[in-house]
């Protein structure tokens, strides 16, 4: 049986009138992979940056319903907590220029103020980026500027720099659509071991990352979340003739 | 059907091109005559005395510039603290509201700013400061200064702040950093220098001002470091020394023309390199 | 999630406590204070345009609106009328204008049109934006030694009296100060033209002077005059130099070589010699007008180059 990290309760999305998402219900399981899929503006995204309070920014944005993370309302909690809690990897990797590798791994903790002992800041810079797979590519030039590296390592970057928060869920909104293929499945494998650490939600459009990479699918549509389940049958065998349809690619 | 004949049209379109041409050749030479002109009548009187001496009454020959630099960098200073800490912080706001009244009306002031004369800026200064401490200061003449330096740096950090991806702020936002400790510690050291550009070209314009000090700082043949009272700066001095009858004075105004203009293009090369060196890719 | 719960596990087995410290500011604390910085910009330059009225009130409540229309100005018998500097100001910034525009679009032109890339053009852009960064009493002083004696000797050849500073000194070194102003906003309204119109005419036929007449130069008509515009509101204000080379008398100028004064240039002149609160409040008075007619031109000007979608 596997046990949920974090659950979505009759959630609904708004930008001023236009209603994005209707009454998502959705249970995250815990350290596993979980695609969320569906044609463009679909809701996906909009989906995942309510869960780290990140929709709210926009102007005009309003929710209802809940969102559990580990049984507590992230709604009535301080975003700013919600957000260290639920790290989130973007399309387009986006290291901060003006600092170091080593400071851009470290940064949620510096730009909190949050002072740590140097052999603490070692220790947490080298295994987030262990677990990024790019500590043995960078542990030489650590305290260079981060932009002299190529996308797919710059993407692993911005990985370790969330990761190094131990976060309980990691969201990756399309995290490889904008890398070269070699680097595309460098980032898979890495994601694929990254599951004991913490629970990852997938947003992709690339039905077959999705089929590779995840334990559990979920197909959004309009707004709506059509249907949920096991990877292995989604594709298969989708129970929702919209999924079927999605998957063979008649409408995307 | 008449037609101009294709020659004739040919024969304009050389002419027309020609002249252009010509007057914009002729409307650099202004440039290199002011050089030439500053250097040649002032080079004669510049040496480490003529930078470090107090002035000299007239007749006697000698005496330098000195409390006219130290006074220029004085106002510099006043004006700088003045303006930077309120024209950053109004530049982001700008740039962090784009739509809002507050937001178009203060851009509107801005612009307005920027037009006014600097002879009616020295008014103001002269009605707020001189008028209510009873003397002529440094104070007044760098409070002049500043509101002239914020419709320049305004504008200078408002639109290099725009020019930074928006994503900057997400990630940093994502992480769970604070909204104001993004601003400060992230967008803001992007964006250093183009706004560290906006300041050293408002310094380069208020630098040479002359028409905001002359009831305000007021200028003194003495150096002065107390903020409240009058104090030289180097273009009041060239204009005093320049509009003297005496020839002795009129030398000392090339040689101190010379180090102003030096100051001021030396400020804007300045800004090439800032530019250069500190410009974040992103 | 309270605090104390978030006190959590890092990339680890063990529980480490961190000090998740609340920032110092919140978000609408630092909000406000952005906001406030705005708002005071907004106050200083209506607490600017409000002192110069308060300041002008007694010279406001004497004269009225004879004030703009005088042509007395008498310390010394208290009547002040401002018509001579008006005079003085319009037509040494007309002239002025005049002068630069003969060589400020023919830049424009040049920069924007037959030579846009390169070593040579960058060389004149950069010169020209030097021109604009030359200190105004550098400008007067020159204008002064260089210029003035010149003016005399023409002068003194036409049989007019050779003061040498005058209307037309001014206006020369005028019209050099404020070229950079029209020349760069032309050039960016120049070069924003399509090329595809200016490629439609040239496959017709036209040549390059005939498109520049009638396709760039229709297309970047308004974006040029509101380059001029800016460049007459930056005369209108200009003091320093003026001052230096204009002549300072307070009649009306009766011809382009006489000696005047305009509206900054005695405020620059008298301001610190002025006795008594109606001859100040005059004075003050002289700047108000000066602030309104500078700002009203500016802010047309503005208007139209933001209309043209170009980046000032």
């Amino acid at each position: 049986m596997e046990s949920t990290v974090l659950k979505i309760e009759g959630f609904s999305a708004f930008f001023g009138k236009n209603q994005v998402l209707k009454e998502v219900n959705l249970s995250i399981p815990q350290n596993r992979i979980t695609a969320i899929m569906g044609p463009s503006g679909c809701g996906k995204t909009t989906l995942i940056r309510c869960i780290n309070r990140m929709h709210e920014l926009i102007p005009d944005a309003r929710v209802s319903g809940k969102i559990f993370l580990d049984h507590e309302d992230i709604y009535a909690t301080d975003p700013i907590i919600v957000r260290r809690q639920i790290g989130m990897v973007f399309q387009k990797p986006n290291p901060f220029p003006t600092m170091s590798i080593y400071d851009n791994v470290i940064a949620g903790y510096n730009l909190n103020g949050i002072r740590l002992a140097k052999d603490e800041k070692d220790r947490i810079v080298e295994e987030s980026l262990w677990k990024a797979a790019l500590w043995e590519e960078v542990k030489g030039a650590l305290h260079r500027r981060g932009t002299f590296l190529s996308g797919g390592q710059q993407q692993r970057l911005c990985i370790a720099r969330a990761l190094a928060m131990g976060p309980a869920v990691l969201l990756l909104d399309e995290p490889t659509s904008a890398l070269d293929p070699k680097a595309t499945s460098h980032i898979e494998e890495l994601i694929v071991q990254l599951k004991d650490t913490v629970s990852i939600i997938l947003v992709t459009h690339n039905m077959a990352q999705a089929a590779r990479v995840s334990d559990f699918a979920a197909f959004v549509y309009l707004g709506e979340l059509v249907e949920f389940g096991p990877s292995g049958r989604m594709f298969t065998a989708p129970k929702d003739k919209k999924t079927e349809e999605y998957l063979t690619g008649k409408f995307g | 059907m008449k037609e101009p004949s294709i020659r004739k049209r040919i024969l304009w379109d050389k002419l027309f091109k020609g002249t252009i041409v010509l007057l914009t050749f002729c409307s650099i030479l202004p440039m290199f005559f002011i050089l030439f002109f500053i250097t040649s009548k002032g080079i004669s009187v510049i040496n480490w005395r003529f930078l470090t001496q107090l002035p000299k009454p007239v007749g006697e020959l000698g005496g330098g510039i000195s409390n006219g630099i130290i006074g220029t960098f004085i106002l510099i200073v006043i004006s700088v603290a003045f303006s930077v800490p309120i024209g950053i912080l109004a530049g982001i706001f700008l740039s962090e509201n784009r739509k809002g009244r507050l937001a178009s009306l203060t851009r509107l002031c801005v612009e307005t700013l920027q037009g006014i004369p600097s002879i009616v800026i020295g008014i103001i200064a002269y009605i707020w400061l001189v008028v209510s401490m009873g003397s002529f200061s440094a104070l007044s003449g760098g409070v002049a200064l500043g509101l002239m330096m914020l419709p320049v740096i305004i504008p200078a950090t408002e639109e290099t702040l725009k020019l930074i991806p928006e994503s900057l702020k997400e990630a940093s936002l994502a992480l769970g950093v604070s909204y104001p400790r993004t601003i400060l510690k992230v967008i803001l050291p992007a964006g250093v220098s183009g706004i560290a550009t906006g300041i050293l070209l408002s310094i380069a314009r208020v630098a040479g001002e002359t028409a905001p000090l002359l009831f305000t700082a007021f200028g003194s043949p003495f150096m002065n470091f107390n903020i409240l009272k009058p104090v030289n700066s180097l273009p009041l001095m060239i204009f005093n020394y320049a509009t003297s009858p005496y020839p002795d004075w009129h030398t000392l105004a090339w040689g101190a023309s010379i180090v102003l203009i030096a100051f001021v293009l030396g400020l804007n090369l300045l800004t090439k390199v800032v530019t250069r060196r500190w410009k974040v890719q992103f | 999630m309270n605090e104390r719960r978030a006190e959590v596990l890092v990339v680890g087995a063990k529980a480490e406590t961190m000090h998740w410290r609340k920032p110092a500011l919140s978000e609408s604390s630092f909000r406000k204070i952005l906001s406030i910085a705005g708002a005071v910009v907004l106050l200083l330059l209506l607490a600017i345009f409000f002192s110069l009225v308060i300041a002008s009130f007694p010279s406001i409540r004497n004269f009225g609106i004879r004030f703009l229309f005088s042509a007395t100005w008498d310390p010394v018998r208290s009547e002040f009328g401002a018509f001579p500097f008006l005079v003085g100001t319009l037509a040494t910034s007309f002239l002025a204008l005049m002068i630069s525009v003969l060589f400020s679009i023919p830049i424009s032109l040049f920069l924007g049109e037959y030579s846009a890339q390169g070593a040579t053009p960058t060389f004149i852009k950069s010169t020209i934006e030097l021109l604009a960064g030359v200190p105004s009493v550098i400008y007067g002083f020159c204008g002064l030694f260089l210029l003035a004696p010149l003016v005399r000797a023409l002068e003194l050849k036409l049989g007019v009296a050779p003061y040498g500073v005058g209307i037309f000194t001014a206006s020369l070194v005028l019209s050099i100060m404020i070229i950079p102003y029209s020349a760069s906003i032309g050039r960016e309204v120049i070069s924003l033209v399509p090329s595809d119109l200016k490629e439609a005419a040239l496959s017709l036929g036209a040549t390059r002077f005939e498109v520049i007449r009638k396709v760039v130069l229709p297309y970047a008509g308004s974006g040029i005059v509101a380059g001029i515009l800016l460049s007459l509101g930056r005369a209108l204000g200009e003091t320093m130099a003026v001052t230096m080379v204009i002549g300072n008398s307070n009649f009306i100028p009766k011809g382009i070589f006489s000696p005047a004064n305009t509206l900054a240039s005695v405020i620059a002149n008298e301001f610190t010699e002025a006795t008594g609160s109606l001859y100040l409040s005059s004075l003050i008075e002289l700047g108000l007008v000066l602030f309104i007619v500078t700002t009203i031109i500016n802010l047309i000007s503005k208007l139209i180059i933001r209309r043209m979608g170009v980046g000032v």
